[in-house]
């Protein structure tokens, strides 16, 4: 049992590539979490695709035992994060959960606007910040620049700054120091009715749900009864123990600590991040302040390639959404695409995120349409009614009002991007807020409506800005917005997973685009083939994939039959990856890329 | 007409000479460069060769003989006379047996075409390739406009049958220059006495000079629509000149189509002998897909050794069958014929074509269908790939 006054529980905040991980693995290999054979880099993120792409997706723990120059021995709660502003919230209640935070920048880079963000949700949190100058061995290390540039984005003092390299191991010994020092130990009372914080919870399939908890009073008891307080279920605890990162049960946890409870709990959808645990026979009054039931913000519909496959896809999506209790998948059925989910999100890389892995780890071939945010309609009969599907816009007359979400996005950028980067924010009815600069970086803030950010606009930013520029992003309300749904028709008939809803005022220009680049999508067929947008029944831009004249071999003989055979064939299969519609064969790529908008 | 009766699509021998003066930088067929070639040694491997396949198909009559290449008039024509004569021994020879060899202009002269008459040949087939000297050039083609035109002024005196291949679609090129181009090529094949045309649109095969260069977007090529204007302008003026369309690149006046390329088309048998050649035999109720090592020089080794130079031989499975049967029949006028269709591949017609596609093919004017035939229209020609994938139900 370790004293309140020697356990430190901290978070770590960086941009993607600042070097959160790398330091997170050097941590644990000085504290000896992990032998040198044990480790691999990046040891806390375990997914695959975690790995990859270098973030965190799951929130993580481990208890570092590290022996200060004080002589005494003090526990560090080290909790991984998610960092993207996707999973917000989701950082938020990790926030909840420590008094402190290394703030990790490279010094080489720089302050990024993703590091902004969470950063200020740290401060909002109440945490001490230890800011750390990353990577000071690069030749490319300007760390008093940076020292600088942190005090004057962040407005922190950066005084004391700990420089390091995670990557070579120098000034890890200070970090691990300056966390015994500044930052303040937790604070609870083991008397007092239990509460304790979910932090977030995954599904393992011989445990059953693993939850990730912070005790703030009381305390967590192998086989004691618990009690959630969002819903009011009850358990019996199996097991409780921490993480170092490999799995120690102890019989308790106590105020201040950091650990896991298992109790047969069968899917993470009753485990809500946020939430209180409480005991059955002595609750506490009241639950933990900034729980949240988590609402997916970007839609989009999933369909699988093979139609023969959907049955596959309903068992993958229910086996993730065991581990993952953000993302939402209902029945969807298009006359395009077939059966399929329409699926919601926490945000856009959330949804890449499902997305590679219903394709990597179940291995499926899947057609994604266009993502669409959550509109609110007031219908003729004055009930509100949430649209996230542009398939089922009402008719106009239905309708007396729709609003759409916005956000409030901050962009960091270099000065010589930043008139593109402000006409793109114009053309996608933006409303600058703020603009100020530090150094010769612009930070711009905008307000801007979802709906024109969650397609293809961080992808813009980056090529604009050649990937200097960072954004982030929070969700602000709904606003009235004269909006319309264009209908794509192609030989006639509307293709329903290629309707999208636009503002009025881009609608001619947006559905005239998606018609010039289908006519490049969409091979020649041996008829003429119309591709029309359309608002209602109004056509507002047409174009025209003239027939297929020429597509024949101009010589056969005796000795091409084999060959021409099999090239036959091999056309015939990349057939079969098209969708038939009406007698229009259309490539499954065609329904994301049109709806990308072009280069300007 | 033996050859349009159903039951007899004829029986090929096809030769290779795998070896050229010089590769053109459009041409992915076998064909090579060498310093010197022992004339001995290579007539009596295709003997040889032309023996080993013989033995496995006695009894059938022989209706053509097609020396290819390569640059087979580089071959001596003594060779032509000698694999003339062991087919002829080997087989029936029919009637009106057909014997073409192709032959470059420039690498002739009136004796060595003389030469190649007496062997037996009676059908000359000339790759004049272009009409202007500076496409020559492009194409890689080491003669002159005046040499191709001395060529087929000596080729007419001599064989009774003479046809010559010209390649459109060049880079550059559009509708009135071809128009031109074609026109005055005509006007000779009328004053010669000429009886048959292969015009072929230049296509970019992979591995050539010619490909690499157009990737690395050396030149352009006329695009689709061009490309089919052009091959238009080929059948309108054709048509006039009375050497209408039989095939798709192949023009001919009445009766003097090639039978040996008809005999491809119609998915009849042949034997194939030479480096690379392939060939189609029915053994034992199936059919059997033969190709001959490609490489001159192991093929050479191979056939001294062991009598033949077989690379691979194998069955084809009745959707394959079926597939290259349609592929090549819809290539011609005449159609597929649904009584030899069944024949050869062994099962009928309908069941292996999509009867949505064939009825929305037909209403759409690309196949015309009746009891006796499917054939595809010239529209549908211009297509068949399309047609082709749309009609043939998918293998599975």
């Amino acid at each position: 049992m370790t004293d309140l006054r020697h356990i430190r529980n901290f978070a770590i905040i960086a941009h993607i590539d600042h070097g959160k991980s790398t330091l997170a693995d050097r941590l644990i290999q000085t504290c000896g979490g992990l032998t040198d054979r044990e480790m691999r880099d990046q040891v806390l993120d375990s997914m695959d695709l975690e790995r990859e792409r270098g973030i965190t997706i799951k929130a993580q723990t481990v208890r570092l035992d590290f022996k200060a120059k004080d002589g005494k021995t003090y526990q560090l709660n080290l909790l991984d994060t998610p960092g993207h502003v996707d999973f917000a919230y989701e950082v938020s209640r990790s926030l909840a959960a420590c008094e402190g935070s290394l703030l990790v920048v490279d010094s080489s880079q720089g302050v990024e606007a993703q590091t902004l963000a969470n950063v200020y949700q740290a401060i909002e949190a109440g945490h001490e910040i230890v800011p750390i100058l990353n990577k000071v061995d690069l030749p490319a290390a300007e760390p008093e620049k940076v020292r600088t540039q942190i005090e004057d984005v962040i407005g922190i003092d950066a005084s004391n700054a700990v420089m390091c390299s995670a990557k070579t191991g120098l000034g890890i010994g200070d970090v691990l120091e300056a966390l015994v020092e500044r930052l303040p130990p937790p604070t609870g009372d083991a008397d007092a009715p239990l509460k304790a914080l979910l932090v977030d919870s995954w599904y393992d399939s011989y445990l059953g749900v693993v939850i990730l908890v912070r005790v703030k009073d009381g305390v967590v008891k192998k086989g004691a009864k618990i009690t959630f307080m969002s819903n009011g279920a009850n358990y019996q605890i199996d097991n409780v123990g921490y993480f170092t990162p490999k799995k120690v049960p102890v019989p308790e946890l106590r105020p201040g600590e950091l650990g896991y409870i298992t109790a047969s709990i069968k899917s993470v959808a009753d485990c809500k991040v946020g939430d209180t645990i409480t005991g059955e026979d002595n609750p506490a009054a009241k639950a933990l302040p900034g729980f949240k039931a988590s609402i997916p913000v970007v839609f989009c519909g999933l369909f699988p390639t093979d139609t023969g496959q959907f049955e596959v896809l309903r068992e993958s999506l229910a086996k993730l959404r065991l581990n993952d209790s953000s993302f939402h998948f209902q029945l969807e059925t298009s006359a395009a695409l077939g059966m399929g989910f329409r699926c919601g999100f926490l945000g856009l890389l959330h949804m890449e995120i499902i997305q590679e892995r219903l394709e990597r780890e179940f291995d499926l071939d899947l057609v994604t349409t266009a993502p669409s945010v959550v509109y609110r309609i007031l219908n003729t009969r004055d009930e509100i009614v949430e649209l996230h599907n542009p398939a089922d816009m009402p008719e106009p007359n239905l309708i007396k009002m729709i609003e759409e979400p916005w956000v409030k996005a901050t962009i960091l950028v270099p000065d010589e991007y930043l008139g593109s980067i402000l006409k793109l924010c114009n053309d996608r009815r933006g409303e600058q807020i703020d603009l100020t600069y530090v150094g010769n970086r612009a930070m711009v803030v905008y307000r801007l409506p979802l709906n024109e950010i969650v397609f293809d606009f961080y992808d813009r930013l980056k090529s604009i800005s050649r990937g200097y520029a960072s954004f982030d992003y929070e969700l602000v309300g709904y606003r009235e917005s004269d909006l319309v749904k264009v209908a794509i028709l192609v030989n006639g008939e509307a293709v329903d997973a290629l309707s999208f809803m636009c503002h009025r005022a881009s609608a001619e220009n947006r559905g005239r685009q998606i018609c010039e680049r289908l006519k490049d999508l969409i091979p020649k067929h041996m008829f003429k083939i119309p591709i029309q947008a359309a608002i209602g029944g109004k056509i507002i831009a047409r174009e025209t994939i003239s027939a297929l004249r020429k597509d024949v071999l101009a010589k056969c003989y005796g000795g091409d039959v084999s060959r021409k055979r099999k090239l036959l064939d091999k056309q015939k299969e990349g057939k079969k990856r098209m969708r038939q519609f009406g007698s229009v064969d259309i490539p499954q790529s065609a329904f994301i890329a049109a709806l990308k908008m072009p280069e300007p | 007409m033996p050859l349009t009766d159903p039951r007899d699509e004829g029986f090929g021998l096809y030769v290779h000479w795998p070896f050229c003066l010089s590769k053109c930088p459009y041409c992915d067929f076998n064909s090579h460069v060498v310093d010197s070639i022992d004339q001995a040694a290579w007539r009596s491997a295709l003997l040889a060769e032309l023996n080993h396949f013989a033995a496995r198909t006695p009894g059938r009559v022989l209706t053509s003989i097609f020396f290819g290449g390569g640059t087979p008039s580089l071959m001596e024509p003594e060779t032509a006379a000698a694999i003339i004569a062991a087919a002829r021994g080997h087989w029936v020879a029919a009637e009106n047996l057909e014997i073409t060899l192709e032959a470059n202009p420039g690498t002739v002269d009136a004796a060595r075409f003389r030469a190649i008459r007496d062997a037996g040949v009676d059908r000359l087939s000339m790759g004049v390739q272009a009409m202007n000297a500076w496409d020559l050039a492009f194409l890689g083609r080491k003669h002159s406009v005046e040499d191709a035109r001395m060529a087929w002024t000596v080729a007419v005196k001599i064989f009774p049958r003479v046809s010559f291949d010209l390649i459109y679609a060049r880079p550059g090129q559009d509708v009135a220059e071809w128009r031109r181009e074609l026109s005055n090529a005509l006007d000779e094949v009328r004053d010669n006495g000429i009886s048959h045309l292969s015009l072929y649109q230049l296509t970019m095969e992979d591995g050539t000079k010619m490909a690499d260069d157009f990737a690395r977007g050396a030149f352009k090529l006329p695009n689709d629509d061009v490309a089919a204007d052009l091959f238009d302008v080929t059948q309108e003026l054709c048509a006039a000149a009375g050497l209408p369309a039989y095939e798709i690149s192949n023009h001919a006046a009445v009766g003097q189509a090639c039978r040996h390329n008809l005999t491809y088309w119609r998915g009849g048998d042949y034997v194939g002998i030479g480096p690379g050649a392939h060939g189609r035999l029915m053994l034992d109720g199936a059919s059997r897909a033969t190709r001959q090592i490609k490489a001159p020089a192991l093929w050479l080794k191979r056939v001294a050794e062991k009598g033949q130079g077989t690379q691979d031989e194998a069955a084809l499975s009745t959707t394959m069958r079926a597939e290259e049967l349609l592929m090549m029949g819809l290539r011609i006028g005449e159609g597929v014929n649904r009584a030899r269709f069944q024949r050869l591949a062994g099962v009928a017609l309908d069941s292996v074509i999509d009867p949505v596609a064939l009825a929305r093919l037909v209403t759409l004017g690309f196949l015309t269908v009746d009891s006796r035939t499917l054939a595809a229209t010239p529209r549908g020609r211009l297509v068949l790939n399309e047609v082709l994938r749309q009609l043939t139900k998918s293998a599975s």
